[in-house]
């Protein structure tokens, strides 16, 4: 197939494939979920613990594949059992990076050996691994619409508490927050982010919508909602055109998205950012005025 | 004589300790202390590292539970989360590369205990602001957190622990790795906000001197005991040779600024 120039027509042909709309339908829930979780956890700095979710989810993926159970049912329990350990431990240990590479080392090497014992297709494994949106049921679609509206509303309720305890977590802790409480609920949020994100990038690229967009939005706005809907847009965009240039050409989905938001990270980080800091500092003769409205 | 701010009159009593003691472990590090400070004092809380001076923020915040006597705050128990408290942690600092702007995490400071999504908050935005002001930090409103520097950062601290119109801060050493210009300015911030608002505050400092001229009481905590009264009472060598139990001398120069000789750190310095 190839792109013709009038994108209504291309859109329509895209559309017309069943195996398409489900792609884009799972992917533009995946997108938003990532971009809201993957903010929080760029600002808690969690990316390590996050990518060590998505490998504890592999060892229960390729678990519930050699029991014939669906792959994402292993990826739910292996990755909020380790969320829910991580949580446990506590904030400042769950910084600690070489425990969290240790489980993260020996959850691959337990993956690897459930994969051994299956004697079912590899593209079982490769799907886990890199993702396949394109292999999405109108049954995952479903899961998926209902596992975003589970995590908005969610980040919808812990919303102010959670971004006080990320800044500055002494003074909410003092304040009376449920420290803990918190801690889990995110950990939580973000382990069914990642079993979903992974059905779109796969467990290896899953920092792609998880990290790369929040990590790129926080160099668009210094206010958290505005950075958020930025991150939001960004993974949603990313996933759009992956699906797009995927279906032109032979090349993955994953590949595409990779490479899209890592070619932003670096424009807005290097190129974007320096030029509006600039302008931004104090000792700059344009001094920014102090914005009152809302 | 030491300098000293005036005495507050007609004050209604914020917090008062009666025999207490505090310690982690069946260990008190500190015992039988006596206090009672009332509303819009300002009060020095002195002593050598490993005293107890956050030990006692621990329990004003009812982070804590003491070892033994009673303290009530307000008229009760002390309790987590009370919202008439504003708190300044010890070596509080943020992540450098935190791009998030000032005045967020000031908002939090009100609405931050608050469940549900609710970007935009106008009642929050203009405590905010208030707060800001107060703490002379208006202009840092849309700079980002990670890009201040140590004193700009205590503005924000003391903005947002001041948004939520505590009736007592507890400011642990908020002056270290402050130099002298900025050290001052923030006990002018800090003294404006005891005076026009009425607020108690609780400082912890190594360096008495820069604070004399605003204190109300001061609070030394040394050899597991504490002494409590105005400067001129606590800061003699009677009182902190009782105090440490060996001979400790307090020199005092025309300025009125005091040095403590005798004892291993010195807590204030003739300069």
């Amino acid at each position: 197939m190839s792109a013709s120039l009038n994108i209504i027509a291309d859109l329509q042909q895209i559309w017309s494939y069943q195996f398409m709309q489900h792609g884009i339908e799972a992917g533009t829930l995946t997108a938003i979920v990532a971009g809201v979780t993957g903010y929080f956890v760029v600002l808690r700095r969690s990316a390590f613990t996050a990518h060590a979710f998505s490998e504890i989810g592999f060892a229960g993926a390729a678990w519930a594949v050699l029991y014939g159970i669906p792959p994402l049912a292993g990826l739910l329990i292996g990755s909020n059992l380790g969320g829910l350990g991580i949580a446990l431990l506590g904030r400042r240990a769950a910084n600690r990076d070489t425990q969290i590479g240790i489980v993260l080392a020996f959850s691959l090497g337990l993956g690897l050996l459930f994969l051994s014992l299956y004697t079912g297709y590899a593209t079982e494994t490769y799907s886990i691994l890199f993702g396949e949106i394109l292999g999405v049921s109108y049954e995952q679609v479903l899961e998926t619409v209902v596992a975003t509206a589970a995590i908005l509303v969610g980040t919808g309720i812990i919303y102010r508490p959670l971004l006080f305890a990320s800044l500055d977590e002494d003074v909410a802790e003092a304040k009376g927050m449920p420290m803990m409480a918190l801690g889990i609920s995110f950990m939580v949020l973000v382990a069914v982010s990642v079993s979903f994100a992974v059905q779109v990038t796969g467990v290896l690229l899953v920092f792609s919508l998880m990290v790369t967009p929040g990590a790129t939005a926080q160099y668009l706005s210094r206010r958290p909602s505005w950075a958020m809907l930025a991150s939001v847009i960004i993974a949603l965009v990313a996933t759009w055109l992956g699906l797009i240039f995927a279906f032109y050409t032979p090349y993955p989905v994953s590949f595409f998205i990779t490479a899209e938001v890592f070619a932003l990270y670096l424009f807005v980080r290097f190129v974007y950012a320096p030029l509006r800091l600039e302008k931004l500092q104090p000792g700059s003769l344009l001094k920014p005025p102090v914005d009152r409205s809302g | 004589m030491l300098s000293e701010a005036p005495a507050v009159t007609a004050q209604s009593t914020i917090i008062t300790g009666e025999n207490l003691s505090a310690g982690y472990g069946g260990k008190p590090l500190w015992s039988g202390a006596n206090f009672s400070f009332g509303k819009g004092e300002f009060v020095a809380i002195l002593g050598p590292n490993g005293a107890g001076k956050t030990t006692l923020f621990r329990l004003i915040l009812g982070l804590l539970r003491p070892m033994g006597g009673s303290l009530r705050i307000f008229g009760s128990q002390p309790s987590r989360g009370n919202p008439s408290i504003g708190y300044i942690p010890q070596r509080h600092t943020i992540d450098t590369d935190t791009n998030v702007e000032c005045l967020e995490l000031v908002r939090l400071g009100l609405s931050g205990t608050k469940w549900g999504f609710n970007p935009i908050d106008h009642h929050d935005r203009d405590a905010a602001f208030e707060a800001l002001e107060a703490a002379g930090a208006e202009d840092l409103a849309h700079r980002r957190l990670g890009a201040l520097s140590g004193g700009e950062l205590q503005r924000i601290f003391l903005a947002e622990a001041l948004v939520s119109n505590p009736d007592l801060l507890l400011l642990d050493e908020p002056l270290s790795n402050l130099d002298i210009r900025r050290e001052t300015e923030l006990l002018h911030l800090v003294n404006n906000a005891v005076r026009t608002r009425g607020v108690t505050a609780l400082l912890i400092a190594h360096n008495i001197n820069p604070l004399l001229p605003h204190l109300n009481k001061v609070m030394y905590l040394a050899n597991g005991k504490v002494a409590t009264g105005t400067p001129s009472e606590v800061l003699t060598s009677e009182s902190l040779t009782r105090l440490y139990g060996v001979q400790v001398e307090v020199l005092k120069d025309p300025h009125g600024n005091v040095a403590i000789i005798g004892v291993e750190e010195h807590h204030g310095d003739i300069t």
